[in-house]
């Protein structure tokens, strides 16, 4: 029990560490946050084919609930869009419609990715 | 020497958010502590950064360790979308609707609860 702490810990060590590393290259104010959106976008996607692949209790907490869970975001997500609305509409309904349309839509790729390579 | 804080604060916000997990484990289909997570975040980030980091005198790092470390580790993106795929695929589609759209909607609501203000954010966070 105390070794799954560990796992997801170490996980969500190095999630927080590569999206903080990402978001300072890609976020720039007044356009689109890509670094958020890349973290959410490939991380939705990651732990779609992790699902997939029915990967072992492990690999699930150290990955999964650990490292892709740090590795996306949702509250800045949604801070960066109350910024939106307050200032830029039409941002505001474009980063929603991409985070989850996106999100969604590659999640489920990575899950028949998963399914299909791994089972 | 931020990122080793960064590190840290992302572990215990991943612990916490895997704690409350299975501390809210229910029989339930629906991803009552995802939800929860992503919500509760969602009002203290915006809080967080918008206000009480505005008022009492805390270093950037520590800030930016517990925002965008702590909080954001703490709240997710790809277990939603994994959870609502896997609402979709056992045949639970008014759930997995409802679910996208109060985390939409929800959080939105929650972030601008704890909005104060109208300052400009520092986009790594």
């Amino acid at each position: 029990m105390l070794m799954h702490f560990v796992y997801v810990g170490i996980g969500g060590f190095l999630g927080a560490i590569s999206r903080f590393a990402i978001a300072k290259v890609l976020n720039k104010q007044e356009s689109l946050p890509f670094g958020t959106m890349t973290v959410n976008l490939l991380g939705a996607f990651l732990l779609g084919i992790i699902t997939g692949a029915k990967a072992n209790e492990t690999l699930l907490l150290l990955l999964g609930t650990g490292f892709l869970g740090a590795f996306t975001t949702f509250s800045t997500l949604k801070l960066e869009l109350i910024q939106f609305y307050l200032k830029n509409k039409k941002h505001f309904l474009l980063y929603i419609i991409i985070t989850y349309g996106g999100g969604i839509g590659l999640a489920v790729l990575g899950y028949l990715i998963g399914i299909i390579c791994w089972n | 020497m931020v990122y080793m804080y960064v590190g840290i604060a992302g572990a215990l916000g991943a612990i916490s958010r895997y704690f409350i997990g299975i501390t809210f484990m229910t029989n339930s289909v629906f991803p009552w502590a995802t939800l929860i997570v992503n919500l509760v975040g969602s009002y203290l980030l915006a809080w967080l950064t918008t206000s009480l980091f505005n008022r009492i005198s805390v270093s950037p790092i520590i800030a930016t360790a517990i925002s965008t470390g702590y909080v954001g580790s703490f709240t997710t993106f790809s277990t939603l979308s994994v959870e609502t795929i896997e609402l979709f695929e056992n045949q639970h589609y008014l759930l997995g609707v409802l679910y996208v759209l109060v985390s939409i909607i929800g959080g939105l609501v929650m972030s601008r609860l704890g909005f104060k203000g109208s300052k400009e954010v520092d986009s790594t966070c």
